[in-house]
């Protein structure tokens, strides 16, 4: 790119030699592109390669600095030193993210594809006073509601709870914003009237005609949530105290914490990571165009 | 059965169903954000006072606008507004143009491989902010890094973690991790430009670099604002990142950023009159913060589709 930027002036006066040239400046430009995209590649893939290698380094390699070599791979004694830490805890950590994000976001999908569907389908006083209500509501983090949340669980006695973590992962008004949009573009209005037009009520309309049509943006939503919940560490630091009830991230923070006294925690920490982001990146390259969707929904609208 | 179906859920009306399927979201939305929010208000306006040896209970005693000066006065929250506001001046910049660059790179003709480069340049999204953090901060510690290793080792002594490289090091998770996933957005809006458009700049004779420069930025502006937007939002509330480097880099220290602030009163020190007016300042920041961006950024952009 750099090295056509000078060129447009050129090629609008000289327009054959520009034709006459043009290979050989497109070979360039074309390597410089490519050029500029794998070097962001490869400082993107970078730290993920390190995790790749190093966890499978015992602990004087990964502080001795031999996390990206490949020989002296100690793979199993990590995974049975990471099985057999505090009893077993990791997997329950495990168990816990997949509960949280697991259950979590699709009783999260639901509640907004029902909301969504009903903005976008029935007429009502103030619905758009109460729509501009959701959008107000996508602007506030969730990191700035960690602590007030904090705030009233522990004032209702749920701190330290199953609860505490779960409940406040429900709500996503981005998510219903989404429902909406795909509630517009998935379901047509005369296939509802159908519906109705055949004696089937409005619920049985929802239930059985609406919502299965919007299935891919219930999808959608449920993945962006999923990630969201997974990837939470504030709302878990501040409710929770008792390591069973941990979710991942908080787990794996713990034990980084303990590295500066015992660094045999130093592998744990790197293969437990590697593990936590694997159904991630799993979902992303199988459900790739529903995280498109939902991107270009939230983006170009 | 559509008969029968008739006849039972007949019952509840186009009004009970519109109740019925906006009463969970809203019931929901009301306990974990609305209700917090006028507790935070409502707490930032006592003060607690512990009794006796701060057992046996303690009392609030109000006191109006007290946390609040409390807090402003404080130089340690002001220090970490100036820490968030050189963050922002540094991170949002560079990010948005790094995004806006690859986008513009792989929607331009030359890009080859352009669903791998995607995908790759995505795949930090799926590394939650706990564990990206913590692989940066393996990669900036001397000796475990080998990235430190090999540039000490062609004479290029650096310190990630010390007092002058802790914000850029900051900076730079926040960079890998948020680059891909707003080079998409940008990708996506790139991709719903008009193909005719385009070809009528080339026709006119514009350049590659021209085109992408004078005719499809400008296009795209809605979503470099809404991307911007959420950008600055994200940035207030920086707290992952510097919360894990706390334990490496000394110059990161427990208040360096508001949230820090606000999660130190409230945990270490126990002051949640204090937490709360910190954390609701923070909001209105960002609230204010929102406001000017979608007034001046693009008339537009911050509203909905309806």
């Amino acid at each position: 790119m750099t090295i056509t930027q000078p060129r447009p002036p050129h090629t609008r006066t000289r327009l054959t030699g520009g034709v006459d040239r043009a290979p050989r400046r497109w070979t360039l430009s074309r390597t410089a592109v490519n050029a500029a995209l794998i070097l962001a590649t490869a400082y993107t893939l970078l730290p993920v390669l390190w995790l790749l290698t190093a966890s499978g380094k015992d602990t004087g390699d990964l502080i001795g600095g031999r996390g990206l070599a490949l020989d002296r791979l100690h793979l199993g004694a990590n995974l049975r030193a990471l099985a057999e830490q505090d009893g077993g805890i990791y997997f329950r950590w495990y168990l816990n993210s997949l509960l949280y994000a697991g259950i979590g976001a699709l009783v999260c999908a639901f509640v907004c594809v029902c909301a969504g569907y009903a903005f976008q389908v029935y007429a009502f006083r103030g619905k758009e006073k109460l729509f501009g209500i959701v959008l107000l509501g996508v602007l506030i983090p969730t990191t700035a509601l960690a602590l007030p949340m904090y705030l009233v669980a522990s004032k209702i006695g749920l701190v330290n709870t199953f609860w505490a973590v779960f409940i406040p992962t429900l709500v996503n008004p981005f998510g219903v914003y989404l429902a909406r949009v795909f509630t517009a573009g998935y379901v047509p209005g005369d296939v509802l009237e159908a519906a109705r037009v055949d004696g089937a009520g409005e619920l049985r309309t929802f239930w059985q005609v609406g919502l299965r049509m919007v299935l891919p943006g219930f999808t959608t939503v449920f993945l962006f949530q999923f990630t969201a919940i997974w990837n939470n560490f504030l709302l878990p630091l501040v409710m929770l105290a008792n390591t069973k009830l941990f979710p991942l991230s908080l787990g794996l923070y713990s034990w980084n914490s303990q590295t500066s006294v015992d660094p045999t925690f130093y592998p744990l920490v790197v293969l437990g990571s590697l593990l936590a982001i694997l159904p991630l990146i799993i979902a992303f390259v199988c459900l790739q165009r529903f995280w498109k969707a939902g991107l270009t929904a939230g983006s170009v609208k | 059965m559509i008969r029968r179906g008739a006849t039972h859920s007949g019952s509840w009306g186009r009004g009970g169903v519109t109740v019925l399927l906006l009463a969970p979201f809203f019931a929901l939305f009301l306990a974990v954000t609305l209700i917090p929010i006028g507790y935070a208000i409502y707490l930032s306006l006592f003060r607690e006072q512990a009794g006796g040896l701060g057992f046996g209970g303690t009392s609030q005693v109000f006191s109006g606008i007290a946390n609040y000066a409390r807090a402003l006065a404080d130089p340690a929250y002001q220090a970490g507004f100036l820490v968030t506001a050189t963050y922002c001046l540094l991170y949002i910049p560079l990010m948005l143009c790094a995004a806006l660059g690859l986008a513009l790179l792989i929607d331009s003709t030359l890009a080859r491989a352009r669903r791998f480069f995607q995908l790759a340049l995505f795949l930090p999204h799926a590394v939650p902010g706990v564990i990206a953090a913590l692989v940066w901060v393996y990669l900036y510690t001397p000796g475990i890094s080998p990235v430190v290793g090999a540039l000490n080792g062609i004479g290029v002594p650096v310190d990630f973690l010390g007092a002058g490289g802790a914000l850029p090091s900051v900076v730079n998770i926040a960079i890998w991790e948020w680059t891909g996933y707003n080079m998409v957005i940008f990708y996506a809006a790139l991709q719903a430009i008009p193909r005719e458009l385009l070809e009528a700049a080339r026709l006119d004779g514009a350049s590659g670099a021209r085109v992408a420069l004078s005719v499809k930025v400008p296009l795209i502006r809605p979503s470099l604002v809404l991307t911007g937007l959420f950008t600055v939002i994200g940035s207030l509330q920086l707290f992952t990142e510097p919360m894990i480097l706390h334990r490496s880099a000394p110059a990161v220290i427990s208040t360096w950023t508001p949230n820090m602030y606000a999660y130190g009163a409230a945990f270490d020190r126990s002051d949640y009159g204090l937490a709360a007016a910190a954390s609701v300042l923070l909001a209105v920041a960002a609230a204010v913060l929102s406001f000017v961006i979608t007034r001046f950024g693009a008339g537009r952009a911050g509203r909905s589709t309806a």
